[in-house]
């Protein structure tokens, strides 16, 4: 019964993770994947500043930086950023409460692919005639005077991996509030998993006003309505706030798991428990609510008046108030413990300087009128990349440390994450300290390519070096992964030998089901408790055992998002768009495109239909099976994980 | 499992219990029907009746966000303390309502165009 005592065939793996609704193997499809995109998005950076180091550069044309900075961003934070932090929730977030499966096993699985799908249709821009060149923003006003179609796939990319990610975030909210076990309050629930609550949140009131700017966005270009052409009588700043009505939470639904994670980790390696946990509760919901308040401090110099910018400056300002809160959290965590520094904590350590550096730059900026002075120049660059890179990114390297004993079994190099830390974290502070002073100097962003001698030549040179260090530790990564599968399993429960969580009560490799019996939570840090009693099965249980009922695999997701897929290409090729009008985009006869829509939403909704009419109700893992597997199991590990 | 049916027995006064809160909830609902025309009315007669808009807009408005509130407590079950989750329903409905009501607000008043 085990999916890992028993080794499959190649093709049934394959099969096993098309239909799979197992959060633990749809984390590692979110992960792989989120992989796959950061790593093509950070070697678009490094092509960008191999432009910028030197001036008068010649290395690629225009056109292409345009492309190269747009795909860049767009795939950092949707599909590189998103994925990898879903990734960590799928794998981390139902262990830590105690549930077997996330709360709808079946949407978790369209959710990753549709994202998937969303991500592949706006990769395939580089080789159907140009990628997007309006910058991840895509403000209307450029957009939709781009010839070709890079916007329409940017357009159409997001629409479908933005509900791909609006479906995953439902379905988290409903796990954490209707799946935790006997015991979990809310006020007993990890910060990661608060984090994750409020993040999904964030995704539930903030996806929409994307989703509604990008159809109107899409009839605009595709279909020739005239929302955003102010010639027309549209209003192009309306798409400006629909954007950042949307992107302004976005920076916190990614930033938020980061905290939950840094959360996470700092109380295991400090080995005393989180300062101020209701604190820590009350500045992550404070945060998620002052993200909607402050939408406009993007658009200070699109000329809102005075009023407005004071009142958006203000609010700005107030969300230093609940980050600052955590901040002192973390430090307070720290302070007078005993602290082990693995790598995990490294990257903490690493990431409390760096994230209040890009903090305090941010409340910079939030003074409008010095706004004024900032706007569109590579302050503002440094300043978003020490907030993501420092918080964020740094985030999901410890993490990656952190919990692959958990997900795969296998424990990186501490020694190969030691090199790769430092010279991931040097080459990070190389790359954009001196470009806050290169935006004070004066050097404009989304340029691609500056005159010499204006003082900026040493320091672009400097910070492509330091562009490359940081694409080396990457690689570091990435090798370090792909040398943990060889390594021996761990077979073990707690890692670190201070995990004070759920998660770490369990004993790896982990049973299809997570749990034999639903665990009975008796505190705050329930794993610290039971180990603090002496309980050598690190819980207590809530039930009997008995039988378990489990999702069955489906590959009607698969199906339903392949429907979305054609459907773009018809819309992307309509006949109708301002610019196959005017002959600057190749496009289908009205019978082509309409049979590509038509036909690819048929198949999505055929496959609703399906799944409507066709009851399926899961299956039941009867007592013995489960005592079976958890024999197999035991078996397995005393041999050491062979096979 | 949605394949088990389940029988239960109720005793005679328990069904006329049952009956007689059942009637209550249906003079509820009608009586919350029967305002939510009326006010559908006097927002129709003020217009019949030519006031300026300025007086107009902002009443029709509040009148609207009424029946909104009555359509989620009465027809919706948010007025239902015994639902699972009723409070975390709540919570949600009324953060959505309370960022979009900033949203109108700062369009409306600060945001000059």
């Amino acid at each position: 019964m085990s999916s890992v005592a028993q080794k499959k065939g190649f093709g049934a793996q394959v099969w096993d993770f098309l239909t799979t609704v197992d959060h633990k193997k749809i984390a590692i499809l979110y992960l792989a994947s989120g992989t796959l995109f950061f790593a093509i998005a950070g070697f678009e950076a490094i092509l960008m500043r191999i432009q910028l180091m030197v001036p008068n550069n010649d290395f690629m044309s225009a056109g292409l930086f345009n492309e190269l900075l747009t795909m860049h961003g767009t795939t950092m934070l949707f599909l590189a950023a998103t994925p990898i932090i879903f990734g960590f929730m799928n794998a981390i977030v139902p262990l830590q409460i105690g549930a077997r499966d996330v709360a709808f096993p079946f949407l978790n699985s369209l959710g990753f692919w549709m994202f998937f799908f969303g991500a592949v249709f706006l990769h395939l821009s580089f080789f159907l005639g140009g990628a997007p060149d309006a910058g991840w923003t895509s403000y209307a006003s450029l957009s939709l005077y781009s010839p070709g179609h890079g916007i329409d796939f940017y357009v159409l990319g997001l629409q479908i991996s933005g509900a791909g990610t609006l479906i995953s975030g439902l379905n988290f909210i409903v796990t954490i509030i209707t799946m935790r076990a006997p015991g979990m309050t809310y006020m007993r629930m990890p910060l990661f998993t608060w984090t994750t609550l409020v993040s999904s949140s964030l995704i539930l009131f903030a996806f929409p006003p994307l989703t509604v700017g990008l159809f109107l966005m899409l009839v605009d270009r595709m279909f020739g309505a005239n929302f955003f052409d102010h010639t027309m009588g549209g209003n192009t700043i309306v798409w400006e706030h629909l954007f950042w009505i949307f992107g302004h939470p976005e920076v916190y639904i990614l930033v938020l798991p980061a905290f939950g994670l840094f959360s996470e980790i700092i109380p295991v390696f400090a080995r005393k428990r989180l300062f101020g946990y209701s604190s820590m509760v009350f500045a992550t919901i404070l945060i998620g609510f002052l993200g909607f308040m402050v939408w406009a401090h993007h658009m200070f110099t699109t000329g809102m008046g005075a009023t407005a910018n004071a009142i958006f400056a203000v609010a700005t300002m107030a969300i230093a108030v609940p980050t600052g809160m955590k901040v002192f959290n973390w430090i307070l965590t720290i302070w007078g413990g005993s602290i082990k520094v693995t790598v995990p904590m490294l990257y903490a350590l690493a990431f409390i300087p760096s994230f209040v550096a890009g903090g305090v730059t941010g409340v910079m900026q939030a003074t409008a009128p010095l706004d004024y002075q900032l706007h569109d120049s590579y302050f503002i660059v440094a300043h978003f990349h020490y907030v993501i890179v420092g918080g964020i990114v740094t985030a999901l390297f410890g993490s990656a440390h952190f919990y692959w004993p958990i997900i795969f079994n296998r424990a990186l190099s501490e020694k190969l994450g030691v090199l790769t830390f430092w010279v991931f974290f040097i080459g990070f502070h190389l790359t954009f300290f001196l470009q806050h002073f290169l935006g004070l100097m004066g050097m404009p962003r989304r340029v691609f390519t500056y005159m010499a001698d204006q003082g900026w030549d040493a320091f672009n040179m400097i910070s492509t070096i330091g562009a490359i260090m940081m694409g080396v530790g990457v690689v570091l990564l990435v090798i370090n992964v792909l040398l943990s599968i060889k390594s021996p399993p761990v077979n073990r429960r707690d890692y670190w030998g201070d995990g004070r969580s759920l998660e770490w009560a369990l004993e790896t490799p982990l049973p299809f089901y997570n749990f034999k019996q639903t665990p009975l939570v008796r505190g705050f840090d329930p794993y610290w408790i039971e180990k603090e009693e002496g309980n050598e099965e690190g819980m207590v249980y809530a039930e009997p055992l008995g039988d378990i009922h489990m999702p069955n695999n489906s590959i009607i997701p698969l199906g339903m998002t392949i429907g979305t897929f054609i459907a773009a290409f018809g819309a992307l090729y309509s006949p109708w768009g301002d610019q196959a009008i005017a002959g600057t985009a190749d496009s289908l006869s009205k019978a082509g495109s309409l049979t590509l829509l038509i036909g690819g939403l048929g198949i999505t909704v055929a496959c609703m239909i399906i799944r409507s009419v066709k009851d399926d109700l899961g299956y039941h893992v009867t007592k013995a099976e489960v005592e079976q597997t958890e024999r197999a199991l035991a078996e397995f590990r005393a041999k050491g994980g062979k096979r | 499992m949605a394949h088990d049916t389940s029988f239960e027995t109720r005793s005679h006064v328990q069904h006329e219990y049952d009956r007689e809160q059942n009637a209550k909830y249906m003079k509820n609902q009608v009586t919350q029907f029967a305002i939510m025309i009326f006010l559908t009315l006097v927002a129709f007669a003020m217009t019949a009746a030519g006031y300026a808009p300025n007086f107009i807009r902002p009443l029709v408005l509040l009148l609207a966000g009424v029946q909104v509130v009555q359509q989620l407590y009465s027809f919706m079950h948010m007025e239902d303390k015994t639902a699972p989750h009723i409070g975390i329903v709540q919570f949600f409905i009324w953060s959505g309502a309370l960022i979009a009501f900033t949203f109108f607000v700062a369009f409306t008043t600060i945001i000059w165009w």
